[in-house]
Formats: C-alpha cells, structure tokens, sequence
C-alpha cells in the first residue's frame, strides 16, 4: 500500500495491464516520447519501445477508428484523447461503429477498445479546456462510462475497462491529477464498472455525485457533521450503467437527495439519477430532489471570476447540503 | 509614501498544483524592475524563472530554495512606491455567491412562519399511514414549519416509549428463523391500537385501523370462499429418507450457496413433478370451460409480522431443488423487505403452503383465488408407525388439499397427493439436489 | 497447354498465372452475382423485399480483386454494394437472402442491419455500417495489427468515390502511410454518389491522394478483371514485404439507380446508361473465355440454370426461415446478455 498522486494511479494501471498482456497498447498524440501533455504515460515508452506506445497522427477519429479496427481484430487498445474537449471528430467511430458493433452483427464481432480523455476545468483551460462532455456520450446503449475519484477507483476502473469486452470511455479528471491523492494498494485489483461507492455514511441528506466535485463535498460533510447534519455519499465512479440499486438505497436511507456535477445541468448524467429516483422512490421523498451542476453556458471562460462562477466549491456545495438539510 | 507588495506562486500549467523554488535571483536590499526574474522554480512538467509584477525594492523572502509549496502561496515581498497591488482584481459582482443555488434559509425560519406546515411529504405520508399517526399532533421542524420525516420518525419512537400494547408480548422462542412461512422468534405485532373515545374506559373495546393489505387479504378470503365449493382431503407422508438428506447437505449448501436447503425446496420439487403428470390441478375454472394453465408458476405463501403474501415462483417446474431453495430464500427476503414487485405476485397457478413451520399438523387451507386447488406442508413429527407389521419410529407429515370440485373430484386428488408422496418418499440419501 | 490470342502474345490469365479453372471460377461468380443482384431487384418491385442496394456493373472488379487476396488469411472491409466480392469469399446466395429477408437465421446481422451490411467473423469479413468510410480507419488498425503481431496478412477495404471525400478517408490513409501499414484501398469510383455526379464530387483523381499521403496509389478499368486483378495481387505483395498501403481506384459505373428507392432519370440520360450498359465488364470476360476456347453457349445456359435453380432455393429457404423473436431486440448490448433470443 503507497499514498499516490491520481495521475500516478493511472500511469500504474496502464503499466501493469501492458506488463500482464501483450496485446494492450496505447495511442494518441503526444503519448510517446513526450510521455503526454499531461505525463500521464511517461516511462511506458522506455519500457514497452513505439510499437506499443505510438504517436499518432493529429486525427482523432483515425485514432478513435483504427483502435477499433485493431480491436476487433483482438488487441486491447487504449486511444488517447489529448483533451475530451477535442474528441468531438471521433464522435461518428465512438458512437455510430464502437457502441454499435456488437448488437450490428449479432454477437459476431466486439470491440473491446478503452479510450481516456481528460475532463474539467479549473486549470484557466477556457472554454476548450475544461469542458465535462459526459452527457455527450450518456444514453448511448453498448458504451460503458466511467470517471473515477479517487487514485484507487482510477487504478482499479482503469484495469476493469482495459480487461472489458465492451467500449468503455474512461474520463479522467485533469484537475485530480496532482490535487488527489490516496492509498493505492501495490497488488492487483479490480475496481468492477456498474458498482457505485459509499464514501460516508450518514442520515439526514444524500448526495450524489462523481469525479473531482466529491471533493468539495467530503468537506462540506465534515464541517456540515460539526453542525450535527450527517450526510450519506455515494460516489458513482461508473456513470454508464447506472449504479440502480446504490442510488435507490441511498437515498432510501435518508428521504433527501442533492444530485452534484461540473457538467451543465440541462441534460446531465444528474438529470437521468434524478428521474431514476422520482420513479421509484416518490413515497420516500421527503424534499424535492435537487441539482447543483455547472449552468447552463457554453463552457466556462478564461477570465478568473468567470471560472469560478462557473465552477463548483466547498462553499456552493455546502450551502446547497445545509438548505436540503433544513428544508 | 510605499506600501508592500506580496508576490505569490503563479500557476505554470494546467494541473499543477505545488512547486518548489530553485534558487533565489535576488536578494532582500536589491532593487527589482517589473518583469524582472526574481528566482527560479521548478514542476514535474517546467522549470521557469519567475518575473516580478512590480518594480521595488525585495524586502523579504517567505520561502527559501528547497522549499515545495502550494500554488498561490506568497514567496516573497516588494515595497513598492504608490499603492499597494493586489493580484486579485475587483470582479464586478461584489460578492461570490453560488450561481445555480439560492439565499440561505436563516430568514424565513427566524420570523416564525408556519407557511409549510400542511405540507406533507410524500414520505411523510407513507410514515404517517405506516404507523398511524396524525400529523395534526406532530411538531414540524423543516423549513416554514414543515413537518420531516425526521420528526415523524421521532414522533414514533417517542410514542412507541409511552404507550404499552394489552396484548401480553411472548418471549422469542428458541427456535431459529425459518426462511419460509412465519417467523417463531417474534409474536405477530398487532397494528397500532387507536382508542378513539374518550368516554368508552370500561367498556372493554379497542379499535384497530384496518390496513390496505389488510382489506385485500379480506377481499380475496372472501371471494374465494363464497365463489368456490371447497372440498378437503390429506394424506400421511414417511419423510424419514429426506430428512437424512437434507441433513447431509444443509451445511454444504449453506455455506457454498449462502442459502439454506429447506424442506419446502423439497416439497415444491415433488410437487411440481405431480402437477406434470396430473396437469388438471395447475387449472382454473372459466364458466363454461376449464382453462389448464401450461406455466408451472407456483404461489409461495410467505408471512409477514402482520399479513400473509403469495409472491409466485416462475416456471418452477425448470427449476432443481437447490435453484427453487435460492428462490424460496429470495421471495422470503424480498417480502419481509417490502420488496416485492407487481410482477412477484402475479401469473401464479398453484399455491403451497408450509404451515408446518408454524407448528401445524392440519389444516383446512382456503383456496387462493381464481386457482384450482391448495396444498399444505405440515409439521415433520416422530411417531411410531407399523412397517412390515413391525412397529418403527419414522418422521411423518401430512400433506393437505384444499379443492375446488367443480373442476377437481377426489379421485384425481388423491392420486394426485399419493404421486407427491411417491416423490417425497424417493428423495433419500443417493438422490440429487442439482 | 498455352493458348495465344491472334498477336502471338501470351494470353492475360496465363501471364498472370491464373488457371483456366480459376478463369471459370471468377466468372462463375460474376454470373452469380448478376443474376442474384437482378433477382433482388424482381422481389423487391414484387414486394417481396423492402430494399435492395444494386451492384450492377461493378461485379467483375470485385471479383478479381477477391481472387487476388488470400481468402484464407486477409480481413476484408467491404461496402454495401459487394455482394460480388463477399459472394468470392465465402458468404452463399443463402446467407444474402436470409440478409435481405431480416431473418435470424442471417450471419450478417442476425436480421438487425439493413442488406448489403456484411459481416462474418468466420470469413474474417468485417461488420459494416451506413455511416460511410468509417471502415477505412478500421482497416487501418487491422493492417496495424498484422504489423504489431508480425502476422502475413493484409486488410482489404472498398469505398464509393463519395465516400472517399469524408475525414475518415484521409486520416486513414495518412495514418497508413506514416507507420506504413499493409492495408489495400479500393476506391470503386462507379462515376456517381447517388445522384451527385463525379464533377460534383471531385476536382481531382482519387488515386492522385495516394502521392500527399506517401503510399503507392493507381488508377484501373474497373471493367477489365484481369487488370484489377494484376494490381491488386501487386498491392498485396507490395504489403506483404513491409513496403506499405496501396490507393486503387478502379472506374466502372453504376448501371443501376442508387438503390430501389432512387429514380435515376431524374438525374442522367437513359443514352448514357444505355452507353455504359456497352462497356460492362461481364460480357467482356465471357467473350474472353469463348475467345480462348475456355467457355461456349451450351456451358453458359448450364451455368445459368444451376444458378436460377440455387437462387430459388436460397430465397426459398430465406422466405420461409423464422424471424428473430421480438424479445431478442435486447440482447447483445453488452457482452454476456443475452436472455434467450435466437442466436
């Protein structure tokens, strides 16, 4: 067990997934000899040569495409997105040929292909790097979504989405890189997609949420507790499928709801949990559900005051936990 | 006139979060142009010198070479002619509030407004229902009074220490819980007791609410009973064999399956096989034609602390005896959970019964309607019986059958019965629960 | 014994080291494949069918190109209009009419994709989709790999001269020609995009590409099989010995309207189709077999009844085969989900 940066839980995955299976590799622009924009696949090129690791052309939906060849082939190929803001051109391979190869032909064919993109601002990116286009990809059947917190859900939900059959986009948050950290066991483990994660327990309200923003509100929950509220918090860490039953029982456990993403609210990953819960739940609900995401723009500009309006803290999301509290 | 001007680590790329600083350019005393590099720091990612904002002169230095710290952390102070500096220039809007939420609670709660009182939650009306309190007695302490869920579950567990139930409680029998039928550890609890008048103390009587559950329960005794000429048979059963197998494997199986192999598992596997060959009792009676249903969907009678269910098991007929013992275990749990699904509880086409697990060695059980017949699992008892014309010690049961004659006579239920005894009686120490 | 043409030459199939029973074989299948496309377009006028996407005139270079790969061994990434070339590597007239029927018997699809969308693990036949070009970065990772798993075979991908003007085209063939990637592109430039005509659709020869993206490219007849067939062999061997992906592009033309929906007078003469009609490769190879004594009258009308007679039971078979249940809609999302629809 070692206490590890986010973005060293990454690199460790895609490290040890290539150690135990040749046919992984990874690909992108910049992944190689630079080791990443970011340095998030430094040292896989010193240690696995350009065959594996390959910089790629500028073309991100030859990069998207031909990963999904060399899968179905039977290779297990990580495609790197150097931003999520800029995968947009291989929105036709991820969403008309990756989600739809398996259910096209039957069963004949898969594509077990992983591709990373960085998502989140925070970082003075501007409107081209900092967006959350989780909700893009959301609601398409045959693709799996993950985006995890902590550096041992980005370790484990790295390998799990290596190891899957299916399309997985793994959406890894920039800011989180070297603002999070966490103990990361040394063996190997996986963390299994589809399964949700109590990172508190609590009674009186519940909130919801994933990625970077579980941050603000693990210590809202801390200082909120001094006040005698107790929250119960769940982490996703898989947004495609939906933890169902861990949604329910959350918030089962307490009546009261707040539902948290950076991603604009309209139409967001919040909006599908929120509909899951006033289905199934209505006689459980003692307060309306509730929803604190990014507004409704664009995406956040450049200007300091402009992104912090934008974004989420400790303050706007405590604020929100203690009216939901009170109500 | 001068004024200090505190120099703070800038951000040099995105994601970084902490430096540290190399080497200092300058020193306290030195004079600084703007622009000028004052030191050196270093990331993972650059290694850049640092530009003073403002000319001045370096009074102090806050972090010294070596040092790693977090971005935004003042490395070191100017004083400068004129006014002081701020990195941080005015925003227009004056204050950081939220963009997407709204003003804090603290006002409307401080004037005493009492706005949300009748509004009742629909968890708060299921609570209130559940244990049947009125909400006219319940004090509110949610935003403009309103009553939570909090404070009517506070409101139970106060009146839950004030008020003693007549009914005598009985100790929790040692017996352990089973998973199918009622539960022995616990008396039935009654619903909560309501004494509506105040002038009746003497009188002897007290009102009990009658539940939803309660009135449908009522429903279908009483169509069925009504509707359908009930006619009764029973036959006696050597279980012996099967309980030295089930004895055999119940630890294995709990421990691989994390489920226990019940009798009933048993029962519902000979049963459903003599429904397969005397198909007319998986039927229903249709006026002017008898419908046999081909679906083997089996109603489980499963009891709740206040109610009976049937949740039904599908095509049980495909299943073994361990998969039927993992259903059994599943609907058990789901209904005591208050789980059950619409689906659960329909298509059902025969019910079994395992009154045994209460205690019974008769029963005369009431047909759940629209079906053909029901059939009862009682008490496993020791007895002595006449085997060979010698007398042996056996485990007995008894096997009952409610039926509908319109559609079923006794001949076809009794050689029905003697066909689930036949099965009952092959399960022994060589068969196979998989 | 070697059969020379009236110059004294030796005759094509032999220069190129095709036997006569091979000769035959292709042509073969280009009479199959005719005759199945014309049989498509009968039932769907009948009703029979809802939808056919017409081949007409583009057989014979899909053919040649077929008997110039390794049908055991190469990937192939086909479009919708190569019944031709799928029909030359394995798929039978009963697993077209079972596609076009939507039945679930259907190798394809199981009867979930429109006809004309191939797909077969077995046959190492990639599954397609309508999005157009989107298989040419596929092919392009399965050449990578071939490259990366040091296995000898190429990845053979077709394409309208449409379609070669999407993203997906050029970042593909770029691609390939930066690791040098042993992928074959077959452009079957029939001269329209539905009813986008080819000065609408280029400014320039689609082979000429190949130079900006620094892999070998040419232009072929399309209607000349043997052609195609000599470059195509050449492309694979070029592939074959590391030295990268070859761009052909071969002309023909679309002799029928885009597909049954499309009235194509709309948007050309009928002396122009009656021209092209003139030029079609498939009466040209059969002359070429009558001219060197490989075929006669008596072998064509046997040929054509053996295929009528497997074309009425192959859409025989497929008219009568079950639909896939309802419930099956579900299945195969993910893997491992199936909850019991016809496999």
């Amino acid at each position: 067990m070692a206490k590890i940066d986010y973005i060293e839980a990454i690199r460790l995955a895609m490290k040890e997934e290539m150690e135990r299976d040749e046919n992984v590799f990874v690909l992108g622009e910049d992944v190689g000899l630079k080791g990443g924009v970011f340095t998030t696949t430094k040292g896989l090129h010193e240690q696995f040569g350009e065959q594996r690791v390959i910089d790629t052309p500028l073309s991100e939906s030859a990069i998207a495409g031909v990963a999904i060849g060399a899968a179905m082939y039977g290779m297990k190929p990580i495609a790197e997105m150097q931003y999520s803001d800029f995968m947009f051109p291989a929105t036709n391979q991820i969403i008309s040929e990756a989600a739809k190869i398996r259910y096209r032909s039957n069963n004949d064919w898969s594509c077990p292909i992983v591709i990373r993109a960085p998502i989140g601002g925070g970082v003075f990116g501007g409107l081209y790097h900092s967006q959350c286009p989780e909700s893009v990809f959301f609601g398409t059947p045959g693709l799996k979504i993950v985006a995890p917190y902590t550096p041992y859900d980005a370790k484990g939900l790295l390998k799990a989405a290596i190891r899957d059959e299916d399309p997985v986009l793994y959406f890894e948050n920039k800011k989180s890189y070297r603002l999070v950290s966490g103990e990361v066991p040394d063996d190997d483990y996986i963390v299994p997609i589809g399964k949700a994660n109590v990172l508190r327990e609590g009674d009186d309200i519940t909130v919801i949420s994933y990625s970077l923003p579980l941050r603000f509100i693990e210590q809202a929950a801390a200082e909120l507790a001094e006040e005698g509220i107790s929250t119960h918090i769940l982490d996703l860490r898989t947004i495609q499928p939906l933890d169902k039953e861990a949604i329910l029982e959350s918030v089962r456990r307490t009546g009261k709801v707040l539902i948290v993403h950076e991603d604009n609210k309209t139409g967001g990953v919040g909006a599908e949990v929120a509909a899951i819960i006033a289905e199934e739940l209505l006689f459980e609900l003692d307060a309306p559900i509730m929803r604190l995401c990014g507004p409704d723009v664009p995406a956040m500009p450049i200007n300091p005051p402009g992104e912090k309006f934008f974004l989420l803290n400790a303050d706007k999301v405590r604020e929100a936990m203690k009216q939901l509290a009170q109500f | 006139m001068s004024a200090i001007t505190e120099i703070t680590l800038p951000q040099l790329a995105e994601s970084q979060v902490t430096a540290t600083i190399d080497r200092w350019l300058k020193q306290p005393g030195d004079m600084i142009e703007v622009y000028e590099p004052i030191c050196e720091i270093n990331t993972d990612k650059v290694t850049a010198e640092i530009p003073s904002t403002v000319a001045g002169k370096l009074t102090k230095i806050l972090v010294g070479a070596g040092e790693d710290v977090p971005v935004g952390t003042v490395i070191c102070l100017i004083e400068t002619e004129g006014e002081a500096s701020n990195d941080e220039v005015a925003s227009v809007s004056s204050t950081q509030t939220t963009g997407t939420m709204n003003t804090p609670v603290a006002a409307i709660q401080a004037q005493g407004d009492d706005s949300m009182r009748n509004r009742y939650s629909p968890a708060v009306q299921q609570l209130a229902a559940q244990h049947g309190i009125q909400l006219a007695n319940v004090q509110g302490t949610g935003m403009g009074g309103r009553i939570t869920r909090k404070d009517v579950l506070a409101y139970v567990a106060m009146e839950a220490s004030m008020v003693r139930t007549p009914a005598p409680q009985q100790e929790a029998t040692s017996s352990q819980v089973r998973t199918g039928g009622m539960h022995l550890s616990e008396s039935p609890r009654l619903p909560k007791i309501e004494i509506d008048d105040p002038y009746s103390h003497g009188r002897g009587e007290t009102y009990i609410d009658i539940t939803p559950i309660r009135n449908t329960i009522a429903r279908n005794m009483r169509q069925s009973v009504s509707e359908i000429p009930h006619a009764w048979t029973m036959i006696e059963v050597d279980v012996t064999n099967l309980v030295l197998l089930r004895n055999k494997y119940k630890d294995e199986f709990k421990k691989r399956e994390g489920v226990n192999l019940t009798y009933l598992a048993f029962l519902l596997k000979a049963a459903v096989n003599a429904i397969r060959d005397f198909p007319i009792m998986n039927s229903v009676w249709a006026v002017d034609k008898i419908i046999v249903k081909r679906d083997i969907n089996i109603s489980l009678a499963v009891g709740t602390e206040d109610s009976v269910m049937t949740p039904v098991i599908k095509n049980a007929d495909l299943k073994n005896v361990a998969g039927l013992a993992k259903e059994i275990e599943e609907l058990a749990r789901k209904t005591r959970e208050g789980k059950l699904s619409l689906s659960d509880m329909q298509g059902g086409s025969f019910t079994i019964n395992n009154t045994g697990s209460f205690g019974s060695i008769l029963s005369y059980p009431i047909i759940n309607y629209p079906q053909a017949a029901i059939l009862t699992f009682e008490s496993i008892v020791k007895k002595p019986v006449v085997i060979n014309d010698m007398i042996a010690v056996r485990s007995m049961a008894n096997l009952c059958l409610s039926l509908d004659h319109r559609i079923l006579d006794g001949v076809i239920c009794g050689r029905f019965l003697q066909r689930v005894k036949d099965n009952l009686e092959s399960f022994n120490l060589e068969s196979s629960i998989y | 014994m070697t059969v020379l043409s009236s110059t004294g030459q030796q005759a094509k199939h032999h220069q190129l080291g095709i036997s006569e029973e091979t000769v035959i074989a292709m042509y073969t299948k280009m009479l199959t494949a005719r005759m199945f496309d014309e049989r498509m377009m009968l039932m769907q006028r009948a009703g029979k069918i809802n939808f056919h996407v017409s081949g007409i005139g583009q057989e014979v270079a899909q053919i040649a190109a077929a008997f110039a790969l390794d049908r055991n061994n190469d990937y192939f990434l086909p479009y919708y209009r190569d019944y031709g070339f799928v029909l030359s590597v394995g798929m039978t007239l009963k697993d077209l009419f079972l596609s076009a029927f939507a039945k679930a018997e259907d190798p394809n699809s199981g009867g979930r994709q429109m006809p004309g969308h191939f797909g077969s693990k077995k046959l190492r036949i990639v599954t397609g989709s309508s999005p157009v070009t989107t298989q040419v970065p596929h092919a392009v990772g399965f050449a990578l790999a071939a490259k990366m798993n040091k296995k000898e075979f190429v990845s053979f991908v077709t394409f309208g001269e449409g379609s070669s003007n999407q993203g997906d085209f050029h970042e593909g063939c770029n691609f390939a020609g930066v690791h040098k990637l042993p992928v074959i592109l077959m452009c079957e430039n029939n001269q329209y995009a539905i009813s986008v005509p080819i000065h609408k659709q280029l400014a320039g020869k689609v082979s000429d590409r190949a130079l900006g993206y620094g892999i070998h490219g040419e232009r072929v007849d399309g209607n000349d099989a043997f052609e195609v067939y000599r470059v195509v062999k050449e492309a694979r061997e070029r592939a074959i010995a590391g030295d990268g992906a070859t761009l052909i592009e071969a002309m023909m033309y679309r002799i029928s309207p885009h597909s049954t929906s499309d009235n194509d007078l709309a948007y050309r003469s009928k002396e122009e189709v009656d021209y092209n009609k003139t030029l079609d490769g498939l009466p040209k190879f059969k002359q070429y077999m009558v001219d060197h004594g490989i075929w006669n009258e008596e072998l064509e009308d046997q040929l054509r009844s053996e295929i009528k007679k497997q074309l009425d039971e192959a859409s025989s078979y497929a008219d009568k085969a079950p639909f896939p249940t309802p419930e099956s809609v579900m299945d195969h999302v993910y893997a491992n989900d199936s909850k019991g629809g016809v496999e």
